[in-house]
């Protein structure tokens, strides 16, 4: 039989086409624009080429900013990657109770971030939040805003409160899909509670792992609202990471240019972590399959 | 190795159970000799699986005793019981090669290395895996896992019994038979206890020396093939066993004679007169066509199943099949069935009795 040749078809994908044109490719442009022309007002732009990328590059402050935010991404990741886990892991298995800890376990993921924020930004003062007076009341000397590791200890507790839930429940969802005969044949063939982990839980779990672990570095990496609100980025630059010092520049001190520079080089960043994640991920699958 | 005494076992699966029906496995009394092979019979959800794995210790039993040997291990956790089980479904390490998990079970028990590799290596020619054990056992097919799970559960020498769970549900026919005849030239050669549970009768009755049949929770009836052929103890029994089974016909019992469908048979033993629903129950290989002798037989249809003929047809309207052998011939004139009075068996209220000496 022929295969009839009909590229009528490519229509159908038209309107996405306009509206992912609309979306995503006309906003980027016009960023492409500014970071590759200079502008005196007056809508007025003159081309300066690679000049803003340069600066950028070489400059200490952004330099500064990536080292916290790759700090942050990365101990966030390690406490909540683990913990997530070791929660999926107690977590009952049916029963009412097993339904009182999804809804607990999904509540911080609901509130909204400005929200969280807030939360934290009152809770850990020290002259009326709970947790700054408590900490006051108990002899430490805890003020995250003007002590940079207590700025950082309280941004990082927010992020592990707000998002462990997410890989928690990734996990749990893992977890469930093992049929109990794996359990049953592990006790017969007397396997430690640690060998459990190794050789059954953790490899049913490692597809939805490895999507907690994505979602979570790319969102930790973009992170804005929750320190913004709790620390404004400070004391100093403290805690000032990407997002905030890219707004820092483009929105306070409206240096365009280095503002959109800045932005196409993060967007590239987290694309190309993104997509080495993917790649890691379907190479594995592929081994599976064979 | 060890005896299995399984003293006033019963199981449910409910927390106050209080009918005899809320119960999965009803009170029983059984031994498993040491080195026997047994095959558990019986229809599904009647309890086979529960009562493997109590064996087990994977489900604590509601009441009674589970005794190794003179050893009560009731509350012993699985792996002190050091017990072999393999499951319906392929249960294997999917990141381990298939040398890992035929070695898992050694390892866990700190086996030393020289002794592991050539018993993985003997297990391995068993189930014909030599040539993929070091692929991973991912992507195998079901039956190449099963086969791996078999191994696995033959790997340990000194178990105290290895329990299958209708092992072979998986694996395709040929491989099936071949398996079965592994597993007992495996028996013979190392004594193991072997628990075979299935509802496969012909699969029970080729693995096993004594074979046990359940229905509802209950042992019905503990037996030789034999024994389960010629003188089942219960009708479920008679009706399960035996392709077709037994057939089973209302009558009314007196002494040595039984009445239905208006005459009257002679029974081989004196049964005085039993109370409750009494039956006979007759093999259809113990019934032949008559001209005129025995019961009116109203014909149905006729089955050729190759080496015999099934005829199967009603006696007053009750259920009656006979197996006429190869070679006799069928006609209209064979209007009655005649029954081998030594070969019948007379049942009341579903249970066996033994008759008195004539």
């Amino acid at each position: 039989m022929d295969k009839v040749q009909n590229n009528k078809a490519w229509f159908l994908v038209l309107p996405v086409l306009v509206v992912v044109a609309f979306s995503a490719v006309l906003p980027l442009m016009t960023v492409v624009n500014y970071a590759t022309n200079d502008t005196f007002g007056n809508n007025q732009f003159f081309w300066a080429g690679l000049e803003w990328f340069e600066e950028m590059v070489t400059s200490s402050r952004l330099h500064d900013a990536l080292g916290r935010q790759i700090l942050f991404s990365g101990i966030i990741l390690a406490i909540e990657v683990p913990l997530g886990i070791y929660i999926a892991l107690n977590m009952p298995k049916k029963g009412a109770w097993a339904s009182l800890c999804l809804v607990l376990m999904a509540l911080p993921l609901l509130i909204p971030f400005n929200v969280v924020g807030t939360i934290w930004q009152i809770f850990g003062r020290v002259d009326i939040g709970l947790l700054g007076r408590a900490l006051a009341a108990v002899g430490v000397d805890y003020n995250y805003t003007n002590d940079p590791v207590d700025a950082w200890a309280t941004v990082i507790v927010m992020d592990v409160w707000h998002w462990t839930s997410l890989v928690a429940l990734l996990c749990y969802a893992g977890l469930q899909s093992i049929p109990q005969a794996y359990y049953q044949a592990a006790r017969i063939d007397q396997a430690s509670r640690w060998a459990v982990f190794r050789y059954i839980e953790l490899p049913k779990m490692k597809g939805v792992l490895l999507i907690a672990v994505l979602l979570r570095f790319m969102d930790s990496f973009m992170i804005y609202t929750e320190p913004f609100v709790v620390t404004g980025g400070g004391p100093g630059n403290a805690t000032t990471f990407l997002s905030i010092d890219l707004v820092k520049m483009a929105v306070g001190q409206f240096d365009l240019g280095p503002a959109a520079a800045f932005s196409l080089m993060y967007f590239l960043v987290i694309l190309l972590v993104s997509w080495v994640f993917y790649t890691v991920m379907t190479s594995l699958d592929r081994q599976e399959g064979r | 190795m060890a005896r299995i005494t399984l003293s006033n076992l019963a199981h449910s699966y409910l927390p106050n159970p209080k009918s005899p029906a809320d119960f999965a496995l009803k009170q029983m009394d059984h031994v498993w000799q040491d080195g026997g092979a047994y095959a558990l019979l019986g229809s599904s959800g009647c309890g086979k699986t529960t009562l493997l794995n109590i064996i087990s210790g994977l489900v604590r039993p509601s009441q009674g005793r589970v005794l190794f040997g003179e050893r009560d291990v009731t509350d012993a956790e699985t792996a002190a019981r050091n017990i072999a089980q393999v499951f319906q479904f392929p249960v294997v390490y999917d990141t381990m090669t298939v040398r890992q998990n035929l070695a898992f079970p050694l390892r866990n028990r700190g086996k030393d290395a020289a002794y592991i590799k050539a018993r993985v290596d003997q297990i391995a020619a068993m189930i014909g895996m030599e040539a993929i054990l070091d692929r991973r056992a991912q992507g195998l097919t079901a039956d190449a896992k099963q086969k791996i799970s078999l191994g696995r559960g033959m790997v340990r020498e000194d178990v105290n019994a290895i329990l299958f769970d209708e092992p072979l549900t998986v694996i395709d026919p040929h491989m099936k038979w071949e398996l079965r005849t592994q597993l007992k030239s495996l028996h013979r050669e190392f004594g193991h206890t072997m628990i075979y549970v299935t509802h496969d009768q012909t699969e029970a009755l080729t693995f096993a020396d004594k074979v046990v049949v359940m229905s509802e929770g209950t042992v019905v009836q503990l037996g030789t093939p034999e024994e389960l052929f010629e003188t089942p103890a219960h009708t479920f029994v008679g009706y399960f066993i035996g392709s077709p089974g037994m057939n089973l016909l209302d009558a009314k019992i007196a002494g040595t004679r039984a009445r239905l469908a208006g005459a009257e048979l002679a029974l081989a033993r004196d049964y005085g007169t039993p109370q409750g629903r009494t039956q006979i129950g007759i093999r259809p290989e113990y019934v032949s066509l008559t001209e005129g002798d025995g019961l009116p037989f109203a014909l149905s249809r006729v089955e050729d199943v190759g080496r015999h003929r099934i005829v199967r047809g009603t006696v007053e309207g009750q259920a009656v099949n006979v197996v006429v052998p190869e070679g006799q011939a069928l006609g209209a004139h064979l209007t009655h069935v005649g029954f081998a009075p030594e070969r019948i068996n007379v049942y009341a209220d579903d249970w066996r009795i033994e008759g008195g000496a004539v």
